[in-house]
C-alpha cells in the first residue's frame, strides 16, 4: 500500500512538470500549427538561467523566501525572452511557407541550443556561460523538511510546494486563456488566424505572446524540477520535452486543459509501469502510448477531430 | 535491355572499386567508407524525404535493426575449415547484409502501417519515438550485448562492399523515381489530397517508400558495423538519424545527386574538423536552420547535377544563336 501511495507521489509531481511544459506545446500548437520541437530546450534554458540567477544572487550560502522568489521570476522572464526570440528569428520568417519547414528550423533550432549550451566556456565573460557538458548541481532554494507521513511515505514541503506552484500556474492559465482579452484573442487566432487578423486582432503580437507565456511555463517546469533533483545538463530537456509533446498529444493537442490531464496520466502511467515491471523501460513508455493513442483516437482526449480542408 | 542498363554501372564500377580498394591507405579507407555509409543512409532517407514530402526521423533506428542482424548472422556463421575465406566471408557477408536489409524492411513495414497513415510533424516524432524504441529495447536485451553492444564483429567490409552499396542505393533511388511508383510518391509530395483524388493509393506508396527506404538504412548499418567491428545502441542514437536528416536537407529534398553531394561533403567536411568534435553538432544545426531561413530548398532543389548542365548548354545555344 505505502508503495502504491510511493508511486502515486511521485507519477504525480512527475505528470504536474510534463503538464506545465505540454502547455508550451499545446498553446503553440493551437495558435501556429507547429510543433515547437526547442520548447524541451527551453526549458533547459530555464533551469540554467536559475542556476545563474541562483549564484550570482548567493543562494547557496544564504536561502531567503525573496531570492527564492526573484530566481523563480527571472528565469521565467528569461525564457519567455527567449521563447519570443526563437518566435522572431526562426519561426516567423517562415510563417507562409510548407510547415515542414518550420519544422526543421525547429529541430535546428533544438539542437543549436542543447549543443550550444555544451561548448566550453567563453572567456570574457563574468559567468562561466556557456555551462558545458559536465552536469551543474543547483543550489537548495530552502531547506527540506518532512512535513507529514501517510504510513511510511514520507511527504516533504518539496512536495507540497511544487504541486500548489503547479496548480497555480495552471489556473493562472486557465484565467488567461479564459478571462482575459489576451486570452481571448489567442484562442481567436487558434480558431482562424486570418479571420482574426481581419477583425483587428494583432497576429504577430497574439503568436509572440503565446511563445513567451509557454516559454515561462517551461522555465517554472524546469525550476520546480531542479529544486528536487538538482543535476542539470545541457541534455536535460530532450528527454521532457519529448515526453510533454506525448502529454499534449494525449490530451489532444491545441487544447489547454487537454494538456494538464494528459501530463499527469503520462508520469502517472510512466511511474506505475515502470516502478511494478519494467523500470529499465521507461523511456520507451512514453512513445508506446504516443503511437497507441495516434493510433487509436489520433485527436487525443479532449481534441476535436477536424476535417483536413483543401 | 533495361535490366541491362541498371546493371551497367556494377559491371563498371566493379574493376574501379578494386582499384581503389587496392590503393587507399587506411586513414583514407576509414574517411571513403564513411563518405559510402552515409552516402547510403542519405539517398534511402531521400526516397521518404525528399520524393514523398514525409518527414522520417528515425533512419538511425533502421540502422540498428541491420546492424545487429547482420552482425548476429556473420558471428553465428564464423570461420569455415575446409572453404576459402575470401569466398567463405564474402558469401557469409553478402547474405547477412540481405538478411539484415530485410529485416529493417521488415521493421519498416511494421512501422510504417500505423503511422503512415498520419500527417507530417506526427510521422515525425512516431519515427523518432520508434527509434528511441528500438535503442531502449536493444539495451534491455542481454542476447544482444546490452548497452555494451556487440564486440568482435568480423571486418568483412571493404570499399568494394561499400561502394557496390552506394551504387544498389542510387540506381534503385533513380529507378524508383522514373517509375510508376516514383510518379505517385511525387504526386504525394505535390498535393497528397489531390494525388488521392487522382486514385493514388497514398497509403500503400508512402509504406512501399518507407520500406525501401528502411532497407537501404539497413544495408548501411550492416556495412559500418562491420567496418567498425563494433555494433552498440548508442551509435544509432536519433542524433545519427538528424545527421542523415541534414545531409538530405542540405542536397536538396528529392534530388538524388544532391543527397550524395551532401553527404560527401558534409562527411568528408568533418574529418578535417577532427578535434572540434564539440562543434559539430553546433554547426549542423545551425547549417538547418540558415538553410531554412535563406535557402529551404537545399542546394540543389528537386533538380538533378546533370539537369543543370541541360539548362547550361540550352543557355549556351540560345546565346550562339
Amino acid at each position: 500500500m505505502s508503495e502504491f501511495l510511493q508511486h502515486v507521489v511521485n507519477g504525480l509531481s512527475v505528470g504536474t512538470i510534463y503538464a506545465l511544459i505540454a502547455l508550451g506545446y499545446t498553446m503553440v500548437y493551437g495558435v501556429l500549427r507547429l510543433i515547437n520541437f526547442a520548447h524541451g530546450d527551453v526549458y533547459m534554458v530555464g533551469a540554467f538561467a536559475a542556476f545563474y540567477l541562483a549564484h550570482a544572487l548567493g543562494v547557496a550560502e544564504n536561502p531567503t523566501l525573496g531570492k527564492t522568489v526573484v530566481v523563480f521570476a527571472g528565469s521565467m522572464g528569461i525564457c519567455a525572452a527567449l521563447g519570443y526570440v526563437i518566435e522572431r528569428l526562426a519561426y516567423r520568417p517562415l510563417r507562409e511557407r510548407p510547415r515542414l519547414t518550420s519544422l526543421i528550423t525547429a529541430i535546428g533550432i533544438s539542437f543549436l541550443l542543447e549543443y550550444g549550451f555544451q561548448l566550453p566556456h567563453w572567456n570574457g565573460l563574468p559567468i562561466e556561460f556557456p555551462p558545458g557538458p559536465t552536469p551543474r548541481f543547483f543550489p537548495e532554494l530552502f531547506q527540506r523538511v518532512v512535513w507529514f507521513e501517510v504510513g511510511e511515505v514520507a511527504i516533504s514541503n518539496y512536495d507540497v510546494i511544487s504541486l500548489a506552484v503547479a496548480i497555480g500556474l495552471m489556473l493562472g492559465l486557465q484565467f488567461i486563456v479564459y478571462r482575459t482579452k489576451f486570452g481571448t484573442a489567442m484562442r481567436a487566432v487558434s480558431f482562424d488566424p486570418s479571420i482574426a487578423g481581419l477583425m483587428g486582432i494583432p497576429v504577430d503580437r497574439v503568436i509572440s505572446g503565446t511563445f513567451a507565456l509557454g516559454s515561462a511555463l517551461a522555465a517554472a517546469a524546469a525550476l520546480l524540477v531542479a529544486i528536487s533533483r538538482p543535476r542539470i545538463d545541457p541534455m536535460m530537456g530532450m528527454m521532457p520535452g519529448l515526453k510533454a509533446f506525448v502529454a499534449a498529444v494525449f490530451g489532444g493537442i491545441g487544447n489547454v486543459p487537454g494538456a494538464m490531464i494528459g501530463g499527469l496520466i503520462l508520469g502517472l502511467s510512466e511511474e506505475f509501469v515502470a516502478g511494478y515491471a519494467f523500470s529499465s523501460y521507461r523511456d520507451a513508455i512514453a512513445f508506446a502510448i504516443l503511437i497507441i493513442v495516434l493510433l487509436v483516437k489520433p485527436e487525443g482526449l479532449f481534441g476535436r477531430r477536424t476535417a483536413e480542408k483543401v | 535491355m533495361r535490366a541491362w542498363k541498371s546493371l551497367l554501372p556494377f559491371v563498371l564500377g566493379l574493376p574501379v572499386l578494386w582499384l581503389i580498394q587496392l590503393w587507399a591507405p587506411p586513414q583514407i579507407a576509414i574517411i571513403l567508407v564513411n563518405i559510402g555509409v552515409n552516402v547510403i543512409l542519405a539517398v534511402s532517407l531521400n526516397m521518404v524525404n525528399g520524393f514523398t514530402g514525409q518527414f522520417s526521423l528515425g533512419h538511425a533506428g533502421f540502422m540498428a535493426v541491420g546492424a545487429y542482424t547482420a552482425a548476429k548472422i556473420t558471428l553465428a556463421f564464423g570461420e569455415s575449415a575446409s572453404v576459402s575465406p575470401l569466398v567463405w566471408n564474402n558469401g557469409v557477408f553478402f547474405i547477412a547484409l540481405l538478411a539484415g536489409m530485410g529485416m529493417a524492411a521488415f521493421m519498416g513495414l511494421l512501422v510504417g502501417i500505423p503511422s503512415l497513415r498520419l500527417r507530417g510533424d506526427y510521422l515525425a516524432i512516431v519515427t523518432l519515438g520508434f527509434n528511441e524504441i528500438i535503442r531502449v529495447l536493444i539495451e534491455n536485451m542481454s542476447w544482444l550485448g546490452g548497452a555494451t553492444g556487440i564486440s568482435g564483429v568480423p571486418p568483412y567490409t571493404s570499399l568494394i562492399w561499400v561502394g557496390l552499396g552506394v551504387l544498389a542505393a542510387i540506381v534503385t533511388a533513380r529507378r524508383l523515381l522514373l517509375s510508376t511508383h516514383g510518379r505517385a510518391l511525387l504526386a504525394i509530395r505535390e498535393d497528397e489530397v489531390a494525388a488521392e483524388a487522382m486514385g493514388v493509393d497514398t497509403t500503400g506508396y508512402k509504406v512501399r517508400a518507407f520500406v525501401l527506404s528502411a532497407a537501404f538504412a539497413g544495408l548501411g548499418g550492416g556495412l559500418l558495423g562491420h567496418y567498425i567491428l563494433l555494433v552498440t545502441p548508442k551509435s544509432f542514437t536519433y542524433v545519427k538519424s538528424i545527421e542523415v536528416v541534414v545531409m538530405v536537407v542540405l542536397g536538396g529534398m528529392g534530388s538524388i545527386s544532391g543527397a550524395v553531394f551532401a553527404a560527401v561533403l558534409l562527411t568528408s567536411s568533418l574529418e578535417l574538423l577532427r578535434g572540434v568534435d564539440q562543434y559539430r553538432m553546433v554547426i549542423y544545426s545551425l547549417l538547418l536552420v540558415v538553410l531554412m531561413l535563406s535557402r529551404p530548398t537545399g542546394l540543389f532543389g528537386h533538380r538533378e547535377v546533370w539537369d543543370f548542365a541541360k539548362s547550361w548548354r540550352r543557355k549556351r545555344a540560345e546565346a550562339l544563336s
